[in-house]
């Protein structure tokens, strides 16, 4: 319906959202290549220098440990019950199923600082130490819609005819789960991983409420930005944080199709 | 056929016997697979709230540092004492004028998207639109001290176009800038799914009827929209209320004060949980009625 004029000032104003959305992105990638320890524009001279700094630093080696350690653990305990979530709520009709997928979407609808804070409160009631466990048990917390609603999206697409076929031919139970549901939701379940991973591995919000003394990598950079120390080492940091949760993330798009990492799908959870 | 490579021997029977045992039990399946994921929710998050919400209710001793259990509402009278309620003033004004600014950039964006690009292009950009989204969140805004800053990227390009020098860094104006950009992509999303599902029949028959196509944006197109709109406003608004990393970054101290980083600095400096607490009761109550409000105007099937 809109003429050449219209169509001219939406082409103008794509591109000028897509600068918006990229400069700054960009930006901090080129300034991990600056040699000057004063970050001012337009830059002088380019190095390598700050990726062997920021790989020395021990500070920022036990930081980037334990955010894998984190990560991969929510990761595993947000695919188990995430997936069992999903199974349940697809397979079976009972009182309170609705309630189920909108207490699932509760940690990420709800501002970070509010599951944050309660799980702060939580652990201080019952005189839970600050460890590596209680940020799992955050970022599991909110990791686990990522997982429910890749594997609910997922069964909901495959007809429940093949699961009947493998019993009628004779399959039991588990050979039905092994064989034939399995197979049919592996990407669905990479994906979901892939984006429990990314997600669990740039958080900062809750973990701050979460982490004791440790650091996890988003708090040592936080942390940081904040006093103004170390910004070349941040520099060359946080462009390995992008490209550590973009990676997975461009996985798990052409795993889904694009459907699966819209991070905020919280459709698909309320469908039930 | 590899269905029979199951474990050999009696451990084979005894999977067998348990499968069928299970298949004859639906409810104990039931129970069993969503037992796990209830549980944690149950015995973790939604016991982590209302132990929250308890928590609002005690007090810190003034002398050794304790936690006082009890009944108190002196968090929450402290609530209206200032500058409490400048800074919840503050914070739902900024969310409101971030949520207008990303619906203004997003709805010309999304309708592109929905619309005039070809179903390459249209995917090339939801994928430009998502990858933003998930890169490090503290890499976007800390790319806006280094652009905002004095001798900043932006001052460079302002003097070079004669402009002068901006000055906003560590305003409000720059965190209003900053958040309008971190939380663009939660608006275009639902925008675009909405403005998406809508039939080109609907367009041409007000063509049809003799609208022009203003008259067509504003009836037809942009009530289609509201819903995916108000579904964005959501996120942008609540992402907004509870946000603490760029008012603690980008933000300059008591005149850039929010909900977020107050009730952070109650963590940290200040150790006064119970104060806290009762301060995340605001964003919960204020997001309680605005999703209130959407659901009325139908923003729950757009998401």
């Amino acid at each position: 319906m809109e003429g050449r004029a219209t169509r001219v000032v939406l082409v103008l104003w794509v591109v000028g959202v897509l600068l918006f959305l990229f400069i700054p992105i960009a930006t901090i990638v080129v300034f991990a290549f600056d040699k000057s320890n004063i970050q001012s524009w337009p830059i002088r001279a380019y190095t390598l220098h700050w990726f062997s700094v920021a790989w020395d630093d021990p500070q920022v080696k036990s930081a980037l440990w334990l955010s894998l350690k984190a990560g991969a653990a929510a990761t595993v305990l947000a695919l188990l019950l995430g997936s069992a979530a999903a199974f349940g709520v697809h397979r079976y009709r009972f009182f309170g199923r609705e309630a189920v997928s909108l207490v699932l979407v509760l940690p990420i609808a709800l501002p970070g600082i509010i599951t944050g804070l309660a799980l702060r409160s939580f652990f201080t009631f019952d005189g839970i130490n600050l460890s590596l466990v209680t940020i799992i048990i955050g970022h599991t917390t909110f990791c686990i819609v990522v997982v429910y609603n890749n594997v609910i999206a997922r069964l909901r697409r495959t007809s429940g005819s093949l699961g009947e076929a493998s019993m009628d031919l004779g399959a039991n139970g588990w050979q039905t789960f092994r064989y034939v549901t399995l197979p049919t939701l592996a990407t669905a379940l990479i994906s979901g991983a892939l984006l429990a991973f990314a997600l669990s591995f740039d958080e900062v919000i809750v973990t701050t409420f979460t982490a004791g003394a440790q650091n996890t990598l988003p708090i040592w950079i936080f942390g940081a930005i904040r006093l103004g120390q170390q910004l070349p080492e941040v520099n060359v940091v946080v462009t390995f944080v992008i490209l550590l949760t973009v990676i997975p993330v461009a996985i798990a798009a052409k795993l889904t199709g694009g459907g699966g990492i819209t991070r905020s799908s919280v459709r698909s959870a309320a469908d039930g | 056929m590899t269905l029979v490579a199951a474990p050999e021997g009696r451990s084979k029977k005894r999977v067998a016997r348990t499968s069928a045992a299970l298949w004859r039990r639906p409810w104990l399946r039931a129970t069993l697979t969503l037992s796990p994921p209830l549980a944690w929710f149950l015995v973790i998050y939604l016991a982590s709230l209302i132990v929250m919400l308890v928590t609002a209710f005690w007090t810190v001793n003034p002398f050794t540092n304790n936690l006082q259990h009890g009944l108190s509402l002196a968090n929450f009278r402290a609530l209206f004492h200032a500058p409490i309620p400048t800074i919840i003033g503050r914070t739902v004004l900024m969310a409101a004028l971030v949520t207008v600014a990303d619906i203004i950039i997003a709805v010309p964006f999304a309708y592109f998207m929905a619309r005039v690009a070809s179903p390459r292009a249209r995917n090339a950009l939801f994928v430009a639109v998502l990858l933003p989204l998930w890169a490090s969140y503290l890499a976007r805004v800390y790319a806006w001290i280094v652009i905002l800053t004095k001798d900043g990227t932006l001052d460079w390009a302002t003097q070079h176009l004669g402009l002068g020098s901006p000055n906003i860094g560590y305003t409000n104006t720059a965190m209003w800038l900053v958040f309008t950009y971190i939380w663009l992509p939660f608006m275009i999303i639902p925008v675009y799914g909405a403005l998406e599902r809508i039939p080109d029949s609907f367009i041409e028959a007000s063509a049809d009827l003799g609208a022009r196509n203003v008259r067509t944006l504003r009836s037809v197109l942009l009530p289609l929209a509201l819903p995916g709109i108000v579904a964005g406003s959501i996120f942008t608004f609540s992402l907004t209320l509870g946000d603490f990393i760029t008012p603690e970054l980008i933000g300059s101290g008591s005149n850039t004060n929010m909900i977020g980083n107050v009730i952070y600095d109650n963590i940290g400096l200040a150790n006064n949980l119970p104060f806290a607490a009762a301060l995340a009761v605001v964003p919960i109550v204020i997001m309680t009625l605005y999703l209130l409000a959407a659901r009325a105007l139908g923003a729950f099937e757009a998401m």
